[in-house]
């Protein structure tokens, strides 16, 4: 079946009507990270403060003394951005200010690579924040080398098309459900509602909060620019990005069926997937159908198994406190 | 109020006083302790904190970074390994200005695994922006650890408040422990003068080039030299409340000293016993405790140094490939002297990897300069030296 793409009428979207990012950024034209955080902004709002750390979005938002974002904007180490959050939200919370939305916006590589760590300390402590990795699928920012978010089959610098890069994508989404934390989901710039509901239901629970946004990135895809929203909106239809949501680590929602386009319309429209050959390609087909006979398990599995208990806190009984001795 | 602490606990105790709002940090004998005091103070409320119990040091420096970036004061420790990999937010935090005090317990580097003392790990953080005090007591160290959240939150640097591990981490004294009132008037809450702020929205730690990174750093430095009279100012201040005043070194019998012992930390509670019995003899020899070493109090050094007969410099540490660390600063710092004001100067490395320092090896050193057997620039003490020191040079075991 092929995608429609012609429902999308941009000019038909309800968004939120305030911006908090302005034009005066340096994105390249057609980044799609320029786009996710301009919507990641209309649904959190104003009272928000977001960290940064090494990526495109380091150079986006403009060289000292500017900023693109009328927000805080804290920049930070590379593997740093999830940690990073939770200092500023504990920081806050000594200072009795509840009501602020802190958001790390990291990119594959600081979140699938060097900031797994940090991200998998802060999610498993349900630390209070937003994390968003905008998945450009490699290291952009230092000129296009592979990461583990790199989809099998892609050149990159470092994987050149003769040995293009041969394992699967690491599945970033299944780790953060297996913390089992709050509320985990994906999200596509061709879904902006979607995306900005996504956002907005993060923002309203408390603990950790992870979303994976696709995005396009015209250099390092080796794209046209104008095609930018259409790649990421044939990425959703191919079924190559699921659009999903899981709550409490157990209960899944597709949030939108695919028209399961058959995926050498998404291949064709970038250069990173050029020198595939068929094998290759049926290679990426099997394997994107046992992806989805796994998510539908787990759709099935969510139906059936209950939320994990609430956590109970420990009472303190301040008899029986035997303090340490210095 | 007297209590009997151990190194560790005065650290905790100092926090505590301090009313430290962020602690973010992970265990490292023989750091631990420190952070299970305070989780303790933290969970008996007697400490108004969050503890954000990380994955990592370098998660521990880097959730104090952004901590304080929004505005808490905020505390870590650590010793060796953890500091080592703790390297790139060090850097971070100095240059991003926030005023982070961090209790790193001196540890010998691996391998071979250490876990006792030396300064390798601190002094390794030397060109980083960093305050460094390195501390002899327990007294000391919860007088220290309050004073460095006032000096950094004057000056915008981090300090590294230093102690040797268990000759002072694990050694139990009799501490007086102010009175939290009397601290509250010292230590003002923290208001810094830039913060993230939903008010002022702005952009921290962006891309800087070329034409304004140095102005950043120039920045630093000067605050560094300003920092020099600042911690001169808040030790007076600290004795005028206490009967305890601090100042950039420490002069024990400096007076007419031909023969003047430098050192830093617990080694010099050692050498006060040597220099009193070497006194008692009729030998004018004297001690110069390094108390802070970042800023460098060089100009000090200088006057105190100038005309004296023979220096001899003690390093736990070394900077392979030249001199002990303290030696090589110090001896830069007398670079500007005249010939004859100009001392010269011993230096010995020892105790690295804890290794206890006797009595009788620093009396061995003071001795054997002041006698003239010893002349050599640089020696290594208490080591078994190889007979062939060509083939032990590339021999690992
Ligand atoms: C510790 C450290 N290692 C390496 C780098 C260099 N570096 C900066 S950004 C980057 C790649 C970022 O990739 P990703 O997180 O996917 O973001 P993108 O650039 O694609 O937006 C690298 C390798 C760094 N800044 N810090
Ligand atoms: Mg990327």
């Amino acid at each position: 079946m092929a995608a429609d793409l012609t429902t999308y009428d941009p000019r038909n979207l309800h968004l939120p009507e305030g911006e908090i990012m302005r034009s005066g950024h340096l994105a390249c034209p057609g980044c799609g990270a320029a786009l996710g955080m301009r919507l990641a902004l209309k649904a959190l709002g104003p009272k928000t403060m977001v960290v940064i750390p090494a990526c495109c979005w380091a150079v986006i938002n403009g060289p000292y003394p500017f900023g693109a974002l009328d927000v805080p904007v804290l920049q930070v180490a590379f593997e740093t951005a999830a940690i990073s959050a939770s200092g500023i939200k504990a920081a806050l919370d000594v200072q009795g200010k509840d009501d602020i939305t802190v958001m790390a916006w990291a990119g594959d590589g600081g979140t699938f690579d060097i900031g797994f760590q940090s991200l998998s300390g802060t999610v498993e402590r349900n630390d209070d924040i937003i994390y968003v990795c905008y998945d450009n699928e490699a290291y952009m920012n230092t000129g296009i080398q592979r990461s583990s978010a790199t989809p099998y089959g892609a050149w990159t610098t470092t994987t050149p098309a003769h040995t293009p890069k041969a394992e699967p994508k690491k599945n970033m989404v299944e780790i953060m459900v297996e913390h089992r934390i709050p509320y985990t989901a994906t999200a596509s710039i061709a879904f902006p509602e979607d995306f900005v509901r996504k956002m907005r239901k993060a923002q309203s629970i408390r603990g950790a909060k992870f979303i994976h946004l696709w995005i396009s990135c015209p250099a390092g895809h080796k794209s046209e620019e104008r095609s930018s929203v259409k790649i990421a909106r044939l990425a959703v239809e191919t079924g190559v990005f699921p659009l999903y949501e899981v709550e409490d680590g157990v209960h899944y929602t597709i949030n939108h069926e695919p028209a399961f386009t058959d995926v050498t319309e998404y291949l064709e429209l970038q250069g990173r997937f050029r020198h595939l050959d068929e094998s290759q390609i049926e290679n990426i087909r099997r394997n994107l159908e046992w992806e989805w006979l796994r998510l539908r398990a787990k759709v099935e599995m969510g139906q059936k198994v209950p939320s994990p208990p609430a956590p109970v806190k420990a009472k303190v009984d301040e008899g029986a406190h035997e303090p340490r001795g210095e | 109020m007297r209590m009997v602490l151990k190194g560790n606990g005065a650290v905790a105790h100092g926090v505590r006083l301090a009313r430290a709002q962020v602690i973010s940090a992970y265990p490292i004998t023989p750091q631990t302790s420190i952070i299970e005091g305070l989780a303790d103070m933290v969970s008996e409320g007697k400490l108004d904190a969050k503890f954000i119990k990380v994955e990592s040091e370098h998660s521990a420096l880097a959730g104090c970074i952004s901590a304080s970036s929004a505005g808490a004061r905020v505390f870590t420790a650590t010793s060796a390994q953890g500091l080592a990999l703790m390297h790139e937010l060090i850097h971070w935090a100095a240059g991003a200005r926030l005023p982070i005090v961090l209790a790193n317990v001196n540890r010998a580097m691996a391998p071979g695994w250490s876990i006792w003392t030396d300064q390798n790990d601190s002094l390794s953080q030397r060109d980083t922006g960093w305050m460094q005090v390195y501390c002899e007591s327990s007294q000391e160290v919860v007088d220290s650890v309050i004073q460095a959240y006032k000096v950094s939150e004057k000056v915008l640097l981090p300090t590294m408040v230093i102690l040797d591990a268990f000759f002072l981490s694990h050694t139990y004294e009799d501490v007086e422990v102010p009175e939290q009132s009397m601290v509250d008037g010292f230590l003002p809450p923290l208001d810094l003068p830039q913060k993230m702020d939903l008010e002022r929205p702005a952009a921290l730690g962006n891309l800087v080039f070329p034409d304004r990174y140095m102005e950043f750093r120039r920045k630093m430095d000067l605050a560094h030299d300003l920092a020099l009279g600042v911690w001169e100012e808040v030790g007076r201040e600290w004795g005028g409340l206490t009967g305890r005043s601090y100042g950039l070194v420490e002069e024990y019998r400096l007076e007419g000293a031909e023969l003047v012992f430098v050192t830093a930390a617990t080694a010099a509670s050692t050498a006060r016993v040597v220099i009193d019995a070497m006194r008692e003899e009729g030998i004018p020899a004297g001690l110069l405790r390094l108390r802070v070493f970042r800023p460098f109090p060089a100009e000090l050094l200088r006057g105190v140094l100038a005309g004296r007969k023979k220096v001899v410099v003690l390093d736990r540490n070394c900077s392979f490939g030249h001199h002990g660390i303290f030696h090589q600063e110090i001896k830069s710092a007398l670079y500007g002297l005249p010939d004859a004001q100009r001392p010269p100067m011993y230096g010995f490395i020892a105790g690295l990897g804890g290794r206890d320092i006797r009595p009788d090896d620093i009396d061995g050193m003071l001795r054997g300069v002041w006698e003239g057997r010893i002349t050599d620039p640089v020696s290594w003490w208490d080591v078994l030296e190889a007979k062939d020191p060509a083939r032990a040079a590339v021999v690992m075991a």
